[in-house]
């Protein structure tokens, strides 16, 4: 009898423990596509091994393009997580920023001629010149924020607005074409590796974050300021300095997706490039399980938060729904996870949980 | 000590944040100082390099400049607004016997003032490519009552006729069904079409899209990517990812061609002249002209941005006194095979 009530007892908890975990919602949210799609069409997990047009061999099928459209957003949520952490708000001018970022790349390498034959300079410096100005844009967002005390979305709906226009100035309007092949590996295939080059990107941008996160005091740091910014102040921390710094990682993990995305078409358009991904970024991050209003934070969940959401929009993509549909049914899943994660229907369901629990032990 | 030491660090923090503050504020304000002094010194400096192009100056029937005033969207909403704008600076100089003025706005109401300071500044004419086809009645009335002359070019609006000389604008049906001519005369075996939508309800994606349903193709998929690239490459990455069999990408701009040639190349599928995919698209970038001339792609329509000329006549009969036969005027524009445009074509119809 006693043994029977201590089991029981264990599987509730265990129950509760695993609702209680953060990332229990990203999983969740992956098992039930997974699910859907498997039922829907098994093809959908269909690999394919097949040579590209540059003679590379590679693998396709909709899991490989999930991996590869993820990745951007996956990048973007890492420091989108750190923001929003630090802050309590979100960046919505990430995806002007990625036009300003691509904008700079393309003019590094194009030099004043907007179609050139040579790159006019190696990738790697118009990718590190990128990230500088990426860096400074997020650095002007940052101190806004931090020093200002600006709300974060009022703050960066200043480059919300400009940011296209300013990326547009940068190459003087022009479009510049990159022909060199050499150029498109970032967004498609390194010959000979069959993965796409995204996803590797992704994982090390994920690789990079979790060992600061480890050796340094960044998490530690960050989930205090954002519990609790007074109380962070008086154990000797810089409140305002933290949420500064996130707001410049964050233009860091701009600039990498900016790579990838110019890359991808090895060119721009100014106006429409990474449209709307600050949406998808903070969406990744609510779905990760984050508050949106700031303090502890898990970087793993909202990793999956991101690939789940293009899980979502190749779903769709493959049933053909039409692509100017897709925002609705994402903010059907914003509407689910806003109602879940309030405080209202949690306390309701930890009553039921209670009540379950003491019947149980009646 | 330390609250001294204290005191100059907080000091320094100030000047250096309000110096940041500064900084960044000089970096967003001067786009905006910035565009009026383009614009008025557009006119000047184009003159210098039309001078040699342009025909015998035409000034009006007094000597005097005709005053012209521009209202048109925001040249950066894409290469055709680009290639429209710079046309338009280019014809109404000085040297061709116009005094011109510019208003750029991608809102209505934004244009509509701008048209009433023309009106109040007394221009002769009033040259008009609306953001939204409702809300000139008014404005326009103005017009006629002050005797001011109002031409719209690009785009119609829901008004009365009688309040405008003339409208200059673009047939995309007609664009729409040269193209799928074009495609049906290819005399292909099937057609399993990819058709790539702009964004729904616009007067380029409802003439272009109307022409290819009216065709009676096989449809793969039909999907707005809305103008976006990238939008249309994970489109046509979906169909391959889903083994459907396709030969026809009919894309209704050159950019959302281009996203659908990058998934084509990502996964081994021929494209252009003589090869798996025939690959189409609309408004004639430079760029895209140029992948057919490398017979990457197979066609290209045109979406003709120069208005500029069309309008000059116009003025000119109407100073001469001849009465307009047409009130909307639509003009040549042409379709682009890859394998007979030549470095020409490029260099004359990329924009």
């Amino acid at each position: 009898m006693q043994t029977k009530k201590a089991n029981k007892l264990t599987v509730s908890e265990l129950f509760g423990k695993l609702l209680s975990q953060q990332i229990f919602i990203p999983i969740a949210a992956l098992l039930l596509l997974a699910i859907f799609n498997l039922i829907a069409d098994p093809s959908f997990y269909k690999i394919t091994y097949g040579i590209n047009s540059a003679g590379a061999p590679v693998l396709s099928g909709y899991l490989m393009t999930i991996l590869d459209y993820g990745s951007e957003l996956a990048i973007l949520a890492v420091g989108m997580t750190l923001v929003t952490a630090a802050s309590g708000g979100q960046d919505i001018s990430v995806g002007a920023t990625i036009a300003i970022a691509g904008s700079v790349i393309l003019r590094v390498l194009c030099g004043t001629n907007s179609r050139p034959d040579t790159l006019q300079a190696p990738i790697i410096v118009a990718f590190l010149v990128a990230c500088v100005v990426a860096m400074i844009f997020g650095a002007f967002n940052g101190v806004l924020v931090a020093y200002f005390k600006i709300q974060p979305m009022v703050a960066t709906l200043i480059l919300f607005t400009a940011g296209r226009s300013i990326a547009a100035w940068i190459n003087n309007n022009e479009l510049p074409i990159i022909s060199d092949p050499v150029f498109s590996y970032f967004g498609g295939f390194i010959p000979g590796i069959p993965i796409p080059t995204p996803f590797f990107i992704a994982a090390a941008v994920v690789a990079v974050a979790a060992l600061a996160l480890k050796f340094t005091n960044l998490g530690l740091y960050t989930q205090a300021v954002g519990i609790n910014e007074s109380s962070s102040r008086l154990n000797g921390l810089n409140p305002a300095f933290i949420k500064f710094l996130s707001f410049v990682i964050l233009g860091l993990c701009v600039a990498v997706a900016a790579l990838i995305k110019v890359s991808r078409l090895s060119s721009i358009n100014y106006s429409v490039i990474a449209k709307d991904i600050e949406m998808d970024a903070i969406l990744a991050v609510a779905l990760g399980g984050n508050a949106l209003s700031g303090g502890k934070f898990n970087l793993t969940a909202s990793i999956m938060g991101a690939y789940v959401i293009q899980f979502l929009t190749t779903t769709l993509y493959k049933f053909n729904v039409q692509s100017d549909a897709l925002p609705a049914y994402k903010a059907v899943v914003v509407i689910f996870l806003v109602v879940i994660s309030s405080s209202v229907v949690r306390d309701y369901l930890r009553n039921i949980g209670s009540k379950i629990s003491k019947k149980g032990v009646a | 000590m330390k609250k001294k030491l204290l005191g100059t660090l907080v000091c320094i923090a100030m000047v250096s944040s309000m110096l940041v503050g500064c900084g960044s504020t000089a970096a967003t304000e001067a786009p905006a100082t910035e565009a009026p002094a383009t614009e008025e010194a557009a006119p000047t400096a184009d003159a210098a390099t039309e001078a040699a192009t342009e025909e015998a100056a035409a000034p009006a029937a007094d000597g005097e400049l005709i005053k012209v005033g521009i209202i048109n969207n925001d040249p950066n909403e894409s290469g055709y607004r680009t290639a429209n704008d710079k046309d338009m600076k280019n014809m109404f100089t000085e040297e061709n016997g116009y005094e011109a003025s510019f208003a750029y706005s991608l809102k209505n109401d934004e244009q509509i003032t701008a048209a009433q300071k023309f009106i109040q500044d007394g221009v002769d004419y009033l040259l008009l490519s609306a953001a939204d086809t409702a809300g000139w009645d008014s404005v326009l009335q103005d017009a006629a009552d002050a005797g001011v002359r109002v031409i719209l070019f690009d785009r119609t609006i829901d008004a009365d006729e009688s309040l405008y000389e003339a409208s200059i604008v673009s047939d995309m049906a007609k664009e729409g069904e040269t193209a799928v001519e074009w495609l049906k005369s290819q005399g292909l075996d099937e057609y399993n079409v990819i058709h790539i939508q702009g964004v729904m309800g616009s007067a380029a994606q409802k003439g272009r899209s109307g022409a290819l349903d009216a065709a009676g193709f096989n449809i793969v998929t039909q999907q707005t990517a809305e103008w976006n690239a990238e939008k249309a490459q994970q489109i046509v990455q979906s169909v391959i990812d889903s083994g459907e069999s396709f030969n026809v990408i009919y894309a209704e701009n050159d950019d959302m061609a281009k996203g659908a040639v990058a998934a084509l190349d990502k996964a081994n599928i021929s494209h252009g002249v003589g090869k798996d995919v025939i690959v189409m698209g609309f408004d004639c970038n430079k760029w895209a002209l140029e992948e057919l001339l490398a017979q990457n792609w197979n066609y290209d329509g045109q979406c003709n941005p120069f208005q500029a000329s069309y309008i000059d006549s116009i003025i000119k009969d109407i100073q001469r006194g001849k009465a307009m036969t047409e009130k909307t005027i639509i003009m040549d524009e042409k379709g682009f095979d890859a394998t007979t445009i030549t470095q020409e074509d490029v260099d004359n119809y990329g924009i």
